[in-house]
């Protein structure tokens, strides 16, 4: 069964997992600009990382067939700082026209501070100035509801953001829905422990349609699981749901959100 | 799905975790010293859970959140612990 992986962070992802994606019937992947798991020490830093997301991460994955494309920013996690935010913001102009660039992502909050509001605004301007569709990671636990309520006060205040051109990540049940009400995407991860797991990301499936909602994985540095999706499907089918309901959530919504991205195209049949 | 279908698909994997739940609210009445806000937050959202009210999950998630609505004035850390502090 064909799918997109529409968030992963493969850079921390051996070439095995490459193969085994592949082999489940992956055919493209993105993966927004994150945190390392440690904070950069310098613009300089960052300026390698969008290398490596537009010319290297590319490569490894067209070895196993699959089209690679990358979403660019400061994450939330680094953004408290925000004259170094600045810097960064600034590197990203010139890789935005590289051809897997996609748009400004995953930017949004994580422990909801003022400073990190303001990284926010900026990055939103940034992608109004040029353009670009939206990637938006919500807060962790405690903080995802009221960071899901900021970032969506941030995204109605500025009159160039079309809600259908940003998609709000990491929604759970207490979530949803307010997303989906703004017009919003909502994608749905499929994390161990934190996050949703398959069988709570089908029952909001079954709550709440399949319109403008994807799923991912978000595979990173931590223990997550690059397979996530294609297990998510099996779980639908197991639970009744037909061949085009579920090809339609794993393939053609994240297909349709990200071809608003003139950048987005799958490899030939 | 029918009610016995959603039970012969999910009810053993939901009887372990629930046992694991009651495993572990015990663990933390054997332990010693104070506990903290999070085995509060946690008692208060196991509450939830009773009588058939619908949407469990999702007040499950909301006694869990910072029910607050202005930014922070700063992060002082990078991490989150799956309960608000509520100030006292």
């Amino acid at each position: 069964m064909k799918y997109i992986e529409p968030h992963a962070h493969m850079v921390s992802r051996v070439t095995d997992d490459y193969q085994r994606m592949a082999l489940a019937g992956c055919e493209a992947i993105c993966e927004p600009a994150f945190w390392a798991g440690f904070d950069r020490s310098s613009p300089a830093g960052f300026y390698d990382y969008f290398c490596q997301l537009t010319e290297h991460e590319p490569k490894r994955a067209a070895k196993f067939g699959i089209a690679h494309f990358s979403w660019l920013c400061i994450n939330p996690k680094e953004a408290e700082d925000v004259e170094f935010a600045k810097d960064v913001i600034a590197l990203i102009p010139q890789f935005i026209n590289r051809s897997n660039v996609l748009g400004i992502g995953e930017i949004g909050l994580n422990k909801n501070s003022r400073n990190e509001m303001k990284v926010l605004e900026m990055h939103v301007d940034l992608a109004a100035r040029y353009n670009q569709l939206i990637l938006v990671h919500t807060p962790h636990l405690e903080d995802k509801l009221k960071g899901t309520r900021l970032i969506l006060d941030v995204m109605k205040s500025d009159k160039r953001i079309k809600p259908e051109r940003v998609i709000i990540d990491h929604v759970e049940e207490h979530t949803v829905k307010l997303v989906l009400d703004r017009g919003h995407w909502a994608g749905m991860t499929l994390y161990p422990e934190t996050k949703c797991t398959p069988a709570r990301a089908i029952d909001i499936l079954d709550t709440y349609g399949h319109e403008r909602l994807w799923m991912n994985s978000a595979c990173d540095w931590g223990i997550s699981d690059p397979l996530a999706v294609p297990k998510t499907a099996l779980e639908m089918k197991r639970r009744g749901h037909r061949a085009a309901a579920i090809e339609r959530v794993i393939f053609h919504n994240p297909r349709k959100f990200l071809a608003q991205s003139p950048k987005f195209k799958l490899p030939a049949a | 799905m029918t009610r016995e279908q959603v039970l012969d698909l999910y009810f053993l994997d939901a009887r372990g975790k629930l046992i694991e739940i009651a495993a572990f609210l015990d663990r933390v009445e054997r332990a010693t010293g104070k506990e903290d806000f999070r085995a509060k937050a946690f008692r208060k959202a196991v509450r939830e859970l009773g009588g058939k009210k619908p949407q469990r999950a999702e007040k499950v998630l909301r006694v869990l959140s910072d029910p607050t609505t202005k930014p922070i004035p700063a992060a002082t850390t990078k991490a989150a612990c799956g309960a608000w502090p509520r100030p006292t």
